[in-house]
Formats: structure tokens, sequence, C-alpha cells
């Protein structure tokens, strides 16, 4: 423990604020967080689109100006000390941002002089990652496939070496299988001893972070590792079922025992008020405890919030 | 000796870091040269650009008049009048469309826009010749177009003039004032001594200025720009190194029109090639940092393309003397021409290859183009964004 506290963190962030003027209207896009991700972890920010996370990345990174608040990665300061701070962190935005009439190889190498190292020098890092894509190294950028794109894009984020790595919703818009492959590399990458901030829309990305936080609407929800966020659920969660879905969900809205129901896949997931309380279920439906999981968390939040 | 040793390894650290630092530069000229030649539809647009705008101003949009259809009415019909028409006929200004009798026919043909222009010869054309020493012609142009009419008007009468002296070789007039006109440095009046300076402009603002611009901004759309900015390098670097392949680009756009000038249309360069050349480089660095600016202050190609064409090309062409000369316009107008780079190039260009004009001449100029050189430079790094917004 003693040992753990006294690593520089990875990221401070302290009471950041921004918003943009959007038809003379404000939009407030992050407002007044404040949170710490220590060195050598992977962190999740888990959010719906258009919560902020976006922007948040971009004052991390150095490319926005925060209104208010102060940040720090990797022991430098992201406004006054950002020429430092370029030289030490990587990241994938969320759109892909390579060059699509440039080659797999030629992007690497441009990248890699970019950062004034070589693609040599730093490959031990890349080696599993680009062995993957190396059949295809004298494609376009434009002609791969979107799990091959992100492979990419991470190798060049990577070519630097650097201390922190940013990732933009790295996994929308990409198949099952590479989604997997992804996070597969994001755990190796943390035995590089590389702070990983990875930023995902998608629920179940969540339990493979260390720790999480739960942001919507520019504000943080909740800060905690995959499995006290869902521990903090502490009503009771059923999966409800019947041969007639959505008759079954009209219904069972209007309950007076029922806090929240909504559709989950192929069941719909009820909450109680209280252990106690009693529903009218019909007589073809089922009913069954379940344990929650984060999405149930981040809806049980979100509503609270509203 | 310690100390000896660690000036080494420093001297030797320094090389090292700016063996680098070119290497991130090269490697950055580097991928703009593949952005430009994997777009082969846009390279050939670029280069073969030149070569068609001079041959469509050498060849198609020239106000020379060539072959004007004539109508000639002929009241007199005898030996003089005869021969006048052959000569008419023979220039390779008109071509002899009609010949009647009647004068009111004309109007019809006019108003049809079958002539151009007419030529009435009097019934005693030859009579009052021969008796009075005096004869008169008229010349009826149509005047809806009126340099046309001026032109035609100019060619008839010195046809006329000639065939009167073909007449009468020896005639002497009392006190007569011979006018003897020399046109300087292009004694034939060709349009292509004043269109090649003027294309060259034209060439070098659209290729330099458009392309750097959207090349550029092309970088923010896409997206590109997000990890550019990310990274340790130099905007300054971004800027240069973006710059660089069009200014090859342009180069040899230069000794296309050259060439194509020199060889096909015949306009000499009496002046130094190699001043001609530093010249020219002067204004594709001056397009250039002109593009860079307008780059910096849009954020859309769509933005940067109209901000190319019409804030700057349009003026170019308006402002540069090339199309219309600057002397005849109203003084404000004057006064803004001063501000378009175009016109001090034109000017240089005009003074060297077909005046052969030296440095000397042109110094002025070329001391306004420096000057707006490191302005737009100047101001395209100073404005560059090193964040997003």
């Amino acid at each position: 423990m003693e040992k753990l506290s006294s690593k520089p963190a990875g990221v401070i962030i302290e009471g950041v604020s921004k918003s943009y003027t959007v038809n003379k209207s404000k939009l407030v896009a992050v407002n007044n967080i404040s949170f710490e991700v220590p060195a050598g972890t992977l962190f999740g920010l888990i959010g719906p689109d258009g919560a902020g996370k976006t922007t948040l990345f971009r004052m991390l990174t150095t490319l926005l100006l925060p209104d208010a608040g102060n940040i720090w990665v990797d022991g430098l300061n992201a406004v006054a000390d950002y020429k430092a701070l370029r030289k030490k962190i990587g990241y994938m935005p969320g759109k892909f941002s390579l060059y699509t009439d440039l080659t797999i190889q030629e992007n690497i190498h441009f990248f890699a002089s970019l950062f004034e190292t070589s693609f040599e020098e730093n490959y031990d890092l890349i080696k599993e990652i680009y062995e993957q894509i190396a059949p295809f190294k004298d494609r376009r950028a434009g002609q791969l496939s979107g799990g091959m794109k992100q492979k990419l894009a991470l190798c060049c984020a990577l070519i630097h070496r650097p201390s922190i790595l940013f990732l933009d919703e790295p996994t929308t818009g990409v198949d099952a299988v590479s989604r997997k492959e992804f996070w597969e590399i994001l755990q190796k990458l943390k035995t590089e001893g590389i702070t990983i901030l990875v930023s995902t829309p998608y629920m179940d990305e969540a339990s493979l972070c260390d720790r999480v936080a739960l942001i919507q609407d520019g504000k943080i929800m909740q800060i905690d590792t995959p499995q006290h966020i869902v521990d903090h659920f502490d009503k009771p969660l059923y999966a409800v079922k019947s041969p007639k879905m959505l008759p079954l969900l009209k219904m069972l809205e209007k309950d007076a025992a029922v806090l929240d129901i909504y559709p989950f896949g192929e069941v719909h997931h009820m909450v109680l008020k209280s252990k106690d309380s009693k529903v009218n279920l019909p007589e073809d439906a089922t009913m069954q405890v379940i344990k929650p999981n984060i999405e149930d968390l981040f809806i049980y939040l979100m509503r609270n919030h509203e | 000796m310690q100390l000896q040793w660690m000036k080494y390894l420093f001297n030797w650290l320094v090389k090292q870091k700016e063996a680098n630092n070119m290497k991130q530069f090269y490697q950055f000229i580097v991928k703009e040269f593949y952005h430009i030649f994997r777009d082969r539809k846009t390279l050939f647009i670029l280069l073969g650009m030149p070569m068609v705008q001079i041959i469509i101003f050498g060849f198609a949009l020239t106000n020379e008049v060539k072959n004007a259809r004539i109508a000639i009415v002929n009241q007199s019909s005898d030996k003089i009048s005869t021969k006048l028409i052959q000569q008419i006929d023979a220039s390779r200004y008109f071509e002899l469309y009609a010949e009647t009798k009647d004068p009111k026919s004309i109007e019809g043909l006019f108003k049809k826009g079958s002539v151009k222009i007419a030529l009435v010869i009097p019934p005693d054309f030859e009579t009052s010749l021969s008796n009075q020493n005096k004869g008169s012609l008229q010349i009826i142009a149509d005047a809806s177009d009126p340099n046309v009419a001026t032109t035609l008007t100019n060619y008839l009468s010195v046809i006329v003039q000639d065939f009167k002296e073909e007449l009468y070789p020896n005639q002497t007039m009392p006190y007569s004032i011979l006018v003897d006109t020399r046109m300087m440095y292009n004694p034939q009046l060709k349009g292509a001594y004043n269109f090649v300076p003027g294309v060259m402009a034209m060439v070098l603002l659209l290729v330099c200025t458009m392309m750097t611009a959207l090349t550029v901004v092309r970088e923010k759309e896409l997206g590109n720009m997000e990890i550019l900015l990310v990274s340790p390098i130099n905007p300054i670097k971004i800027i240069l190194a973006k710059a660089v392949p069009y200014l090859l680009l342009s180069i040899i756009n230069i000794t296309t029109i050259l060439l194509l000038s020199y060889y096909i249309l015949e306009v000499p360069i009496n002046g130094s090639l190699l001043l001609l050349y530093a010249e020219s480089i002067l204004f594709i660095l001056v397009s250039l940092g002109l593009g860079l600016l307008i780059s910096a202050a849009t954020d859309s190609q769509q933005s940067a393309m109209f901000i190319s064409l019409i804030v700057m090309f349009l003026p170019t062409v308006m402002f540069s003397g090339f199309i219309f000369p600057i002397e005849n316009m109203p003084l404000p107008l004057q006064i803004v021409s001063n501000i378009i780079p175009a016109k001090w190039f034109f000017i240089i260009v005009k003074s060297v290859m077909i005046k052969g004009g030296g440095i000397l001449l042109v110094w002025k100029e070329t001391m306004v183009l420096i000057v707006m050189m490191s302005l737009f430079f100047g101001l395209a790094i100073k404005k560059f964004k090193i964040r997003l917004a």
C-alpha cells in the first residue's frame, strides 16, 4: 500500500469544467469533474454518447483548454507544460484519424518519425499487434476493416512508447471478436507499465477495467472498481418474462411496487422498491432474482439523476 | 580530461537530436508527396492546367480579329474599285461576304449578324478620283462590340491607305508630316506577350494558394490534425512541409509555361532566365503563404476553396492588369490593385521576360513581394492553432 501511494498519479483532474456555445446557448460538456487515475492502471470512462467523454479526453491530451480546474498528466500540467506532455502521451481519437491514402507501413513509419523515433526502436512494444496486421502492410489504411484500422491506430499511438495512453471509444463500430482481441491487447499493455484511459459506451467492457467512472451529462456519477460499483446496487432486481413482452412492460410500469422496469435483451429487468414489495404478475409471466451488472446500475443512477 | 569527454558526448547528442529533427521534417514532406501522387486526377489537373490555359489563351481567347466578314456596296463597278475589293479580300483580316449595289441591303446583313463591317464605294469613285484628285469611301461598322468595331475600322483604313499609296506612288504633298510608329518590345502586337505573364500568375496562384489551403484544411476535416497536434512536432514544420511539394510542382509548371510560350507562341525571353525563375519562386512563396493563411482561418475544405477562388482568384484576374489595364481604372480601384500580389508579379515578368530588364528595373516590385511573403508566412505561423479550439 505504501509503495503504491508513493508512485506519481497517472492523471489528476481537479474541478475541471468545459462548455461550448452552440447557437448562442451555452452547452456544458464537462461539469466540475474531479478524479484520479493511478499510474499503471486501466481506467474506463463509461457513458452514453454526448456524456462529455470526448471533451474530457481532448482536455487531457492538451487539445482543448479547460474553462476551469486543473489537469495533471504524468506529473505535468496539461495547460502549462503542453509541449513536454505531447512527447509522453499516446492518443487514439474516436474517429479514425490516420491517413487513408497511406499504407499500414507508411502510416506507422510516419508517426514514428513524427515522434522522433523509429519503427525498429519500439518494435517490441507493438510487435504482437503489428504481427496481426503485418500481412496487409502494403494495403492502404482506407481499405482496411474496422478491426484492423483500430489495431493500426493503436500501433501508431504506441510507436513512441507513451507513458499514458488515451483511447477514445476504440471499440465503437468494431465486431465482437475484434473487440475481445482489442481488450486482450490492452491488458497486456498494462503489464508494460502504461497507464491506459479508455472510454466506451459499452457497459460490458467496464468489467475489464481496473476502475471505472460512470459519466452522464458531463458529471461523474460514480467511480470505483467494477465489482464495487455493482455492489452499490442495493435494490432487489428481477428478470421477468412472458409470451407477451410489451403488454407486460406496460402493465408493470403502472405497478406501485415497481421502481423501474426496462427491456434487457430477451427479458425485462425490474427493480422493486423494497424486498417485501408484492407485484401483480400475469399468470403466464415468470420472475426470477438476478445479480445486477454495471448496466443495471447505470440505468438506475441515470433515472435517479433525472 | 573528463570535461573533454563530456563535451564530446554533448556534441554528439545535439547532432543526434538535429538528425532526428531533420528526419521528422523530411518524412513529413515525403508523406505530402504520397498524398499528391496518389491523387492522380488532381495531379493530372495540376500539371495539365498550365498547358491548357496557355493553349486556350494562345489560340482561342484572343482579341486579334481574323477573317472578319465584310460586305461591300459597290455602286461604282469600275477598275479601281475592283482592285480595292481584291486587296481587301486578299488580306487575312477580311473575308468578302457579300457584294451588292444596294446600300439598303447592308442593314439587313448587320441585323442578322452576317457581317461586322461594310464598305460603301460611291458611284463616282473613279471619276472624282481622276478628275478632282479626291475620292470618298464610307465605312460602316457594327459597334455593338466597340473593341471589334474599332479594330476592324483601323484595319480597313490601313488597307485603303496602302491602296492609295500604291495608286499614286510618287505623290508629294506640301507640308506633309510623316509619322513613323514603332511598337517597342512587341512589334507585331501579339496578345501572347501580355497573357503569358498573366497565365503564369494565375496558375501559380491557383496551385499554390488553393491547393495548400486545401491540403491543410483536409487534415483538419478528416481529423488527422488531432493526432498531429498531440505529437511534439513544431507547427512551423507542419506548415513548411505542406508548402515544399507545391513549391516543386509550381517550378515544373513555370517551366512548362515558359517552354510552351517560347516554342509554340514564340514569345521571347529577353531577360535573364535565372532572374525570371527567382522572381517566380518569390511569387510562389507569396502564394503559398497566402494559402497557409487561408487554411489557418478556415475549418472546411469548402470554405477554403470559396475564399481561394472568390476572394483571391477573381481580384487577381481583375486587378493584376492582365485583362483590364489598371491605368484605365478609377483611382480607388487603382489603389486597391496595390494589395494584389499578382499585380506586382505581372509587372516583374513583363519587365524581365518581354523588355529584357534586370533586377535594377524591378527591385521595387520585388521588395513589395518580399514584404508580402514575410507578412503572410508570419501571420500563417502565428495564427496556426496549437489546439483544436
